[in-house]
């Protein structure tokens, strides 16, 4: 499963049709709508997390921009989700830059962001799901 | 049975279980023990001492749960059955079913997606029912005469279900592979990500702090030794599936590769999920971590030199699953401490590769804290093995 936060632009003649909906039905992906907005001149703006197998999300994105839709990467961190870490060490294996690293002797899996690329690998990677993507601006408008 | 050895140090279960109760008892961890041993020797921290305690939290494959769910009107003698979409074997009586860890849900897309995330499975309904959170069960049967209903659909709830029981067959596996991937690609394996041409060696064993390493002729753990599962209490019922004695062993007993295994047992209802885990493996599959602890009563100076055995003496063996594990063929390639493991690299073909754990050494350390602390604070016995593993 693949999934980013994207923001989308419509031009002020496609805010009214059900494009997202598209996304659904014939592309086989979910949505999560962040944000939204009819900006004054009548153009849309969405921020929207989209999530499908990674080949339903290039197609879905293509569809988007053959309707005239603007899409952008919303820009993006990882964070940790302290709760749900074990410090069990999985996620060193697949972390490119050692942002995920293990402080010894104690063995505990210390997460720097400043190290991180945002490359999401350790995503996927990790047991427990307790590595996350999120928006680094939550103010987009 | 052959003369008992003449030992310094003579303690009974009874004996140990009166200083728990007087509150004189003294606990260390098995961390804790190896300096001890070293330096006061075994005969003084046998006198000491009264019981080590082991802990480890890892993804454990063979863990599942027996639950009643309780009739229901009319009745129903269930033939399939679905916890939040996660099928649970239902061929034993009317309302039994056993949810079992690596079962995925059923619109799992598998590994059509390679590398498969297995998102949700039988491990996180068991988290899920231990969270206290509400789980779907749907059942379908084809109905008889005293349980005419083919279908139910309701709503369950941990605390209300007649009965709920861990029932882990094969956990706390005595010593594990060390997995590399001697292919030209990256392979997702249960013993994690495994990046081609040996780049990287994954182990999983918390070494030093793990139960049966601590007690490798498994001298003190049998039918009724009582444990810490799940963060409650639970009992080794058995000796666990593919249970190994005859495995090969170092001068000081412990064996050099997968050898003794448990099975356990405890009452899903007192457990927590934070020590029952739901996890995905990307493409391998979901499965359950099971937090586990055996506390191990020093009976004399013999039992407390096992639990003194450091990272450096234990040892396992690099084995390739990139060809040879898929194909059957067992073949080492070469033998590594647990100590160069935990150092973060080993050598390997005369080059450092890192070396990447999958147990949690930190949550393993807490088991056998928390232990110890149940144990002195006089809130947990030991228990006496009907009879011990076989060995
Ligand atoms: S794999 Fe996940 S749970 Fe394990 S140490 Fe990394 S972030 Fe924590
Ligand atoms: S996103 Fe990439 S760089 Fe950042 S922590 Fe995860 S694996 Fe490491």
């Amino acid at each position: 499963m693949y999934s980013k936060i994207l923001i989308l632009r419509f031009p002020a003649t496609e805010v009214e049709k059900p494009i997202v909906c598209y996304l659904v039905k014939d592309y086989d992906l979910t949505f999560n709508i962040l944000n939204a907005a009819v900006l004054p001149r009548k153009e849309g703006v969405m921020v929207l997390e989209l999530t499908g197998t990674r080949k339903n999300f290039k197609d879905g994105v293509q569809y988007l921009k053959n309707q005239g839709v603007q899409v952008e990467n919303a820009s993006q961190e990882i964070k940790r989700i302290k709760k749900k870490c074990t410090h069990c060490g999985a996620c060193t294996a697949v972390c490119p830059t050692g942002a995920l690293c293990i402080q010894r002797p104690e063995m505990i899996v210390e997460f720097d962001q400043k190290k991180c690329s945002v490359c999401e690998l350790c995503v996927p990677a990790c047991p427990t799901r307790a590595m996350e993507t999120r928006p680094t601006n939550k103010a987009f408008f | 049975m052959s003369a008992m050895k003449n030992y310094k140090i003579n303690k009974t279960y009874q004996e140990i279980n009166e200083r728990i109760r007087s509150g004189e008892v003294v606990v260390v961890t098995a961390e804790e023990i190896i300096d001890i041993v070293r330096d006061e020797g075994p005969v003084e921290a046998a006198r000491r001492v009264d019981v080590v305690t082991t802990g480890t939290f890892a993804p454990m494959c063979s863990s599942g749960a027996f639950v009643n769910f309780g009739h229901s009107v009319p009745t129903i003698k269930t033939s399939k059955v679905w916890l939040n979409n996660v099928s649970a074997y239902a061929g034993v009586a009317a309302v039994d079913c056993y949810i079992g860890a690596t079962e995925p849900c059923e619109d799992d897309p598998l590994n059509k997606v390679y590398p498969g995330e297995f998102n949700y499975g039988g491990g996180h309904v068991i988290q899920d029912l231990v969270a206290g959170k509400k789980v779907h069960l749907k059942a379908i049967a084809y109905g008889t005469d005293c349980y005419p209903n083919r279908m139910i659909e309701k709503e369950i709830l941990l605390r209300k279900l007649p009965q709920a029981t861990l029932c882990n067959p094969r956990n706390g596996y005595q010593n594990y592979n060390c997995a590399i991937n001697l292919s030209k690609k990256t392979i997702y394996t249960y013993m994690g990500t495994l990046k081609p041409k040996a780049a990287n060696a994954n182990y999983c064993s918390s070494g030093q702090l793990s139960p049966l390493f601590n007690d490798p002729y498994y001298k003190t753990i049998g039918l009724g030794t009582r444990i810490f599962l799940g963060g409650s209490t639970g009992y080794v019922t058995w000796h666990g599936t593919q249970h190994n004695p005859l495995a090969k062993r170092t001068k000081k007993g412990v064996p050099v590769g997968p050898a003794g295994t448990l099975w356990v047992m405890g009452d899903l209802k007192k457990m927590s999920p934070k020590w029952l885990m739901g996890v995905s493996i990307q493409g391998y599959g979901c499965s359950l971590a099971v937090g586990l602890g055996i506390p191990i009563p020093v009976l004399n100076e013999e039992i407390v030199q096992y639990t003194a055995v450091s990272d450096e003496e234990l040892f396992t063996q690099i084995i390739d699953y990139g060809h040879d594990y898929p194909n059957g063929i067992s073949k080492s390639y070469g033998q590594v401490s647990y100590a160069d493991l935990k150092s973060g690299h080993i050598k390997f073909r005369g080059e450092e590769i890192p070396a990447v754990p999958l147990s949690s050494m930190v949550r393993a350390r807490e088991i056998a804290e928390m232990l110890k602390n149940w144990i002195s604070k006089g809130k947990f016995l030991i228990g006496e093995p009907q009879f011990t593993l076989p060995a």
